[in-house]
């Protein structure tokens, strides 16, 4: 996948990395372990928002508004073998979640985007970081092996998209103490521990 | 042939069937199947939920005060509801109380989530089963301007402001995508507003759309972050110090302020834009009074916002509790959750396994095997449903029954209870409303009703916010900043096996859970969702649940165009995504479209 160079940005775009999906449903959590894994390996400087939107959908608006540029991590269901990754960049977005079985979120997000365009707030440049899911129909189950093998290239990808736009974002240093993301046990590793697999 | 239930619907299956939608779980869909008459009058009303009930499956030997972290997972938009309804039967289980602060403040989040779900889904996944978006586009600003000017001094209301709307939807409309609002039935003979009532609609849709992101800062405040705020057991987590400047975390009197501040604009938008455009439309839909189903019959509520911390009782709770059966207001009975015999799923109609199924199960005892089949007179593959069968099973919601009857619940039951026990606060804004209309009392038991009922308790929780906002600084400034009780925070001070149940009113209507904590974790935990009482299947006795009654007997003005039915579930706020497909008798798509 080619990620076209940005051009000039502008001083400090304000930019958001979210990451949508259930994670009580199996496959369907892989848009937010996906950036719980990026917030835990990089750190970004403070024009960079990372959020795990859960399953929000259109009350994400206000979030997608208040920044110019948007990374999103999703499970997608493009038909390929699941674990493959598909990047779609700006305007191929809408087109792409407007397909039919496409993002799992496509009409909560799909909204959010024509929401932020109606309101004169479309994101300038947008990413969204797909990946095809096995299994949708395990509740309470933990993510598959092909999905959670594809995490470490999906965040690469964020991370390449984001140095293309010019943002200096930092390998966390070896035994950093990370704020985290999710708490309460349902983090990507207390929530996998005990989660049970498909009877 | 016709067949006559319990609770007073006559069922003919016998004409044409309007399929809405296919069963999928992603996201828990909804279906609804109905049966027309030669005159598209709707005859018998058939819905599915696709909502799997398995969260006991996921919590079985968590930590129960970590629950409510996933239970503010299972719904995209009942979010911190889940929360505090998880911790309240995980204090109710373990004796725990809360401090007085911890009440007003979970009070001003639960109410602050109200008016946001209800502005929202208003404005944002409701108005346009009424409000014609394409019409709008010949509306005149000017005359636009003085239709607004006429219900409300609110001040966006200048024919320069609605030319402004007019042009950017314009512009919208014309770029081929209607973005939020495409896929709509504009055009359709149901719609009744003049295009300035549907422009000025637009309008508020957008002015909504952002001072719904206030609303919730709210969250942010008390529970840290939003989307996804932070509970406790015990309390609330954010600890109270008044006098400090830019604390980390702690409630100061600047954060207090802006929360002041938004309840200001709450009461506002509320009074100024959203009760008036509900009666604005109401005043052109009062004709139109379909969808009532068991709202006139049976309805149930289980009260919410104590005035009092702990204090769970009718006379505490600030939002009415209780039941009322067969349309009897002049009774209005207690509900109890720890009674087995009055709180009971049922499973005949349910795709799931029971060991009698003629029997209904209390939730502490309730038992999630799923047992997917389809009847003998489905059509289609379990994999591609054709028609239900509804003489089977035929939906993964289970039945919920309450002494054995189907309830309502929503807005509409707790404003009908509320009236029925002649609490001024519920019963003056409905005789208002319904004077202003010129409609009788049974009028309320609608569509209309239930949409109406829900603009009211916005506006109704926008000056309880107020309330409690006043009784938290009050509290604060005696000197107690105590937010939450840690005394009993260690498993090991719990008893060895204890059982409990945390009730809330969800906007969308009466949620509980029931929880039974062994040897320090979670050993079975069952949720009963609004949308389950509401969209729930036939049970036992052939009583079918409050989406089915709300379709019964309503005319279509084009069958292949379910906007009636749309319009009529949607007015429930049902927690389930809802795309539908319209499908001939013979299995080919007519019509198609996603709503929500």
């Amino acid at each position: 996948m080619a990620i076209p160079s940005s051009g000039t940005p502008s001083p400090s775009p304000r930019i958001l990395v979210l990451g949508i999906g259930n994670i009580l449903w199996a496959d369907e959590g892989l848009g937010v372990r996906a950036v719980e894994a990026f917030h835990k390996a990089y750190e970004v400087p403070d024009n960079v928002t990372i959020l795990d939107g859960g399953t929000q959908g259109l009350y994400l608006v206000q979030l997608v508004n208040e920044h110019d540029r948007l990374i999103v991590f999703d499970a997608i269901d493009y038909g390929l073998e699941p674990g493959t990754m598909k990047v779609v960049e700006d305007d191929e977005v809408p087109k792409f979640t407007g397909a039919k079985k496409m993002s799992l979120h496509q009409t909560g997000f799909q909204e959010v985007l024509s929401a932020a365009d109606l309101m004169g707030q479309y994101p300038e440049r947008l990413t969204l970081i797909g990946c095809q899911p096995l299994d949708l129909e395990d509740w309470g189950g933990p993510l598959t092996a092909p999905v959670k093998a594809a995490i470490p290239a999906a965040v690469e990808t964020a991370v390449r998209v984001l140095r293309d736009w010019g943002v200096a974002i930092t390998v966390r240093p070896e035994g950093a103490v990370v704020p985290p993301l999710l708490e309460n046990d349902i983090d990507y590793e207390h929530y996998e521990r005990r989660a049970e697999p498909a009877r | 042939m016709a067949i006559q239930t319990p609770n007073g619907f006559t069922l003919d299956n016998s004409g044409k069937r309007i399929v809405v939608d296919p069963v999928t779980r992603v996201e828990g869909h909804m279906r609804v199947e109905v049966n027309v008459d030669e005159n598209n009058i709707i005859r018998n009303a058939v819905s599915t939920g696709t909502m799997w009930r398995g969260i006991e499956v996921i919590l079985k030997n968590r930590d129960p005060r970590d629950a409510w972290a996933f239970t503010e997972r299972i719904c995209g938009v009942c979010t911190g509801t889940h929360a505090l309804t998880s911790v309240r039967a995980v204090e109710n289980a373990l004796g725990i109380t809360i401090p007085d602060n911890a009440n007003s403040i979970r009070n001003l989040m639960q109410l602050a989530l109200q008016v946001h779900d209800h502005v929202v889904h208003f404005y944002h996944l409701h108005a346009l089963d009424w409000v014609d978006v394409v019409s709008a586009l010949s509306a005149d600003p000017k005359a636009t301007s003085a239709l607004a000017q006429s219900i409300s001094d609110w001040p966006l209301s200048s024919p320069g402001y609605f030319k402004d709307i007019q042009t950017r939807l314009k512009k919208f409309v014309e770029s081929g995508q209607l973005g939020p609002f495409k896929n709509g039935y504009w055009g359709n003979a149901s719609y009744k507003l003049p295009p300035e009532a549907n422009l000025m609609a637009v309008a508020h849709y957008l002015e909504a759309l952002d001072f719904q992101k206030e609303i919730v800062k709210i969250h942010t405040i008390f529970g840290g972050k939003n989307p996804h705020p932070n509970w406790l057991v015990g309390g609330v987590p954010c600890p109270i110090n008044i006098d400090a400047t830019g604390a980390v975390g702690a409630i100061n009197m600047e954060r207090l302020n802006m929360v002041t501040a938004i309840i200001d604009q709450i009461i506002e938008f509320n009074d100024k834009v959203y009760v008036p455009d509900i009666m604005a439309i109401g005043s052109f839909y009062k004709d139109w009074l379909y969808g009532g189903g068991l709202s006139g019959k049976n309805v149930l509520a289980y009260g919410d916002v104590p005035q009092r911390a702990n204090d769970y009782s009718e006379a505490s709770l600030r939002l009415p509790r209780g039941a009322i059966i067969n349309g009897n207001l002049a009774e209005v009975h207690p509900v109890d959750h720890a009674d087995p015999e009055q709180i009971q799923e049922f499973v005949t109609h349910s795709w799931y396994k029971y060991p009698d199924e003629s029997k209904g199960l209390h939730p502490w005892d309730g038992v999630t095997e799923p047992l997917y089949e389809l009847g003998p007179n489905a059509k289609g593959t379990k994999t591609n449903i054709g028609q239900l069968d509804e003489g089977a099973k035929y939906s993964w919601i289970k039945a919920p029954r309450w002494r054995g009857h189907a309830m309502e619940v929503g807005p509409l039951a707790r404003w009908v209870v509320g009236y029925a026990q002649n609490k001024a606060e519920f019963k003056d804004p409905v005789d208002k409303v319904l004077k202003d209309l010129g409609l009788p009392v049974a009028a309320l038991f609608s569509t209309l009703g239930r949409t109406a009922t829900r603009a009211l308790e916005s506006s109704w929780a926008g000056h309880e916010m107020r309330h409690f906002q006043n009784k938290l600084i009050a509290n604060i400034k005696s000197g107690d900043s105590s937010t939450a009780h840690v005394d009993r925070w260690k498993p090991e001070t719990w008893p060895k096996e204890v059982k409990g149940v945390g009730f809330t009113e969800a906007p969308r209507g009466a949620l509980a859970h029931w929880i039974k904590i062994k040897d320090g974790k979670i050993d079975n935990y069952q949720c009963v969702v609004p949308t389950t009482w509401n969209g729930s299947p036939r049970d036992p006795e052939g009583n079918i649940g409050a989406f089915e009654a709300s379709l019964m007997d309503t005319p279509m003005s084009d069958p292949t165009q379910p906007l009636e039915i749309l319009r009529t579930i949607h007015s429930f706020d049902p927690c389930l995504a809802c795309s539908t497909h319209v499908m001939s008798p013979d299995g080919q798509e007519m019509a198609k479209v996603q709503v929500r």
